[in-house]
């Protein structure tokens, strides 16, 4: 994975609570046996008609949203399923990091491993991001810092180790590869 | 010696490299579940990079997720409908080939849904980590396991080194005091769970359920239970183990036999939280004041007890379009609202106790008129267990459709779904939009709920059926 310093960007709003990862890619999509390519089911119920033309009152549909890697989304995106399409089709969507008031674990997780930057920022800020759409922000990961147009700036929480691998480019397989040893100990003592 | 909760015994007796302010734990899995849908990258990782999988006797492999559950298309040698889930089938079976894993496959009778057999052929036992690229892993943890979903990339770390790294989680305690009323299930108390603590209460936090009406509950009944902690946000719900939990696991295929089983339930007995052990969070709960409950939102919190109303929310526009998404409106009454499928079955409500619930209701009973009802046994031993008792008949005489087992219409990845704008009583775990089938509307609900809907065509009180 190739590390991540600085995303700068408009960004995308979707004010939803809750947005599950059923409706970031429908399970009808998980037949796929590789990652690539999913960007075009992404959140394909809300983006397309049954018939399959696009929603032109959807957020993606609209000319603006074009080019952006920043998703402001409701708190508690990313619940239900443990489906990693998720973040695969936002990547391959195009968007490299979500905000909002929280996010859930198991997405988050996935997040990390793939590089989309998961933001966690206070109520006060995201009020001010949802209402402001199209806002052009910088997130720093070294300084774990999202600016805001007029310059104020808010630390996110990531975990340590994750933070450095991604600034790193390094890789956690092979991390735990390196721990062969520790793992053959234990598995030894186990036994 | 500090007081313990169950889930810190758990967790520490599998560090491998405990957590540090730089690095989080590395942390060994016992077992770990694996399937069609969520494992074809992570062995895509492993052969581009040259790895083989460390321990293939800690990896139990089956399929369910978007296998047929027609019998002609898997006994009848009548292809698989689908194509591209015949083709993830087949990726699976060749994964397995090369590197070298026993796969519960499309006939095997021990085949079913990963979270069902599990448990059934004694593998998940207290004590144990277990993980599964999939939410519901959370169910095994009605054993005094330690089990959570994990992500596809996670899935290709366990099988290459048998570890997670993993930041130890909070613990939150559900003490559920009192007895559940006949007539309400171990769903109806997970659901009204979920509607107090909302969809995210549980997010960064194990839980563990406690309290007098947890400890009367079946094994059956606490896998319902630690199934949809997940819907709760937390990854992993455990409940300690007990008498209840040995003899469920006593003789079971993958259980310790003779001497080992004296030493494995001996150590299983400290296996309970610590007099004065401390949770960071504790909920409380009184099981007798829950009433049978039915979602009617598009998220598992969107609850209320049968015989209430859709809540208002004035002002709350997400709210507005998930009710308008379910097409019901601020408070109209939930009983006596149409409903044109009911769908019987899935890891949190596929076992044999749940069937024998559901056929309480349906014996000598018939689905209504334009009602499609759907019967899909948790795993090939519910189903030939069901079939012994004489269950299968009673679903066909009241004209309800009995199938193999698999996930089925829970997530409708098989062509097992709801079509647009239907209502689906569902035993299922989410009713998020789009779940059954795109437009689908789904009311989750237990096996009670769901068969009365079946008869009446409508949703009903399964107390009008069950005393
Ligand atoms: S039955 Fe449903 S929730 Fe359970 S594992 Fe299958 S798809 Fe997931």
């Amino acid at each position: 994975m190739d590390p991540i310093r600085v995303i700068r960007s408009k960004t995308v709003v979707m004010p939803s609570t809750n947005i599950d990862t059923d409706q970031i890619i429908p399970a009808r999509f998980l037949t796929t046996t590789t990652r690539e390519g999913l960007g075009a089911a992404l959140f394909a119920d809300l983006r397309n008609d049954p018939d399959g033309s696009p929603r032109p009152d959807f957020v993606l549909n609209r000319p603006e949203s074009r080019g952006c890697q920043v998703l402001v989304a409701g708190r508690n995106i990313g619940c239900g399923s443990s489906r990693e399409h998720a973040p695969w089709a936002l990547l391959d969507y195009g968007f490299r990091a979500v905000v909002s008031t929280e996010i859930a674990d198991i997405f988050r997780s996935n997040s990390l491993k793939n590089g989309l930057l998961p933001v966690v920022v206070d109520e006060t800020t995201h009020a001010w991001l949802l209402s402001h759409a199209g806002a052009e922000v910088e997130i720093d990961l070294a300084s774990s810092t999202l600016k805001l147009p007029d310059g104020r700036a808010v630390t996110f929480p990531i975990e340590a180790f994750a933070r450095y691998c991604l600034l790193n480019g390094v890789d956690e397989l092979g991390y735990l590869l390196s721990k062969a040893d520790e793992i053959a100990a234990y598995e030894a003592r186990r036994a | 010696m500090t007081a313990k909760t169950l889930f810190e015994k758990v967790w520490e007796r599998h560090e491998v490299v405990p957590e540090t302010a730089d690095t989080p734990a590395v942390l060994y899995i016992d077992l770990h579940l694996t399937h069609e849908v969520t494992s074809p990258q992570a062995f895509s990782v492993l052969r581009a990079r040259g790895l083989k999988v460390r321990r293939p006797d800690r990896t139990l492999v089956t399929m369910d997720h978007s296998t047929p559950t027609d019998t002609a298309q898997i006994f009848g040698g009548v292809p698989i409908a689908l194509e591209s889930a015949a083709k993830q089938i087949r990726q699976l079976e060749r994964n397995c080939a090369e590197f070298g894993l026993d796969l519960i496959g499309l006939k095997d009778d021990r085949r079913g849904i990963v979270h069902i057999i599990g448990p059934e052929l004694g593998a998940t036992q207290p004590g144990k980590t277990i993980v599964c690229g999939d939410s519901h892993t959370s169910t095994h943890g009605a054993f005094g396991a330690l089990a959570f979903g994990i992500g596809t990339t996670e899935v290709g770390y366990v099988l290459a080194t048998q570890c997670l790294l993993q930041r130890k989680p909070k613990t939150l305690a559900i003490e559920v005091a009192g007895r559940l009323a006949p007539g309400v299930a171990a769903k109806d108390l997970v659901l009204a769970i979920i509607g107090r603590i909302g969809v995210n209460g549980g997010t960064g936090h194990v839980i563990e359920y406690r309290g007098p009406a947890i400890e009367a509950l079946s094994m059956d009944e606490r896998m319902t239970l630690c199934n949809m902690s997940i819907e709760g946000g937390a990854r992993a719900g455990m409940v300690a183990p007990d008498e209840t939990t040995f003899a469920y696991l006593d003789g079971r295929p993958r259980a310790p036999q003779g001497e080992a089983w004296d030493r494995a339930v001996a150590d299983w007995r400290t296996l309970r939280t610590d007099a004065g052990a401390a949770f960071d969070r504790t909920v409380q709960l009184d099981a007798g004041a829950i009433e049978p409950m039915i979602t009617y939102g598009t998220n598992p919190g969107m609850v209320a007890p049968i015989s209430g109303r859709v809540p208002e929310r004035p002002g709350d526009a997400v709210f507005s379009r998930a009710l308008a998404y379910m097409g019901l409106e601020p408070g109209e009454p939930l009983r006596d609202k149409p409903v044109q499928v009911v769908f019987i079955g899935s890891c949190t409500n596929a076992r044999l106790s749940d069937l024998e619930l559901a056929a309480r209701v349906l014996r000598g009973r018939k689905v209504a008129a334009g009602v499609r009802a759907l019967v899909v046994p948790g795993s090939q031993q519910v189903k030939r267990e069901a079939e012994a008792l004489g269950l299968d008949r009673i679903f066909v005489d009241a004209g309800a459709e009995w199938r193999e087992s698999g996930c089925s219409m829970c997530l409708g990845m098989n062509g097992d779904t709801v079509d647009a704008g239907l209502y689906c009583v569902s035993t299922s775990n989410r009713n998020f939009e789009g779940r059954q089938g795109a437009g689908a509307r789904t009311l989750l609900a237990s096996p009670a709920t769901a068969a009365a809907a079946a008869v009446r065509g409508r949703i009903t009180d399964p107390r009008e059926f069950i005393h």
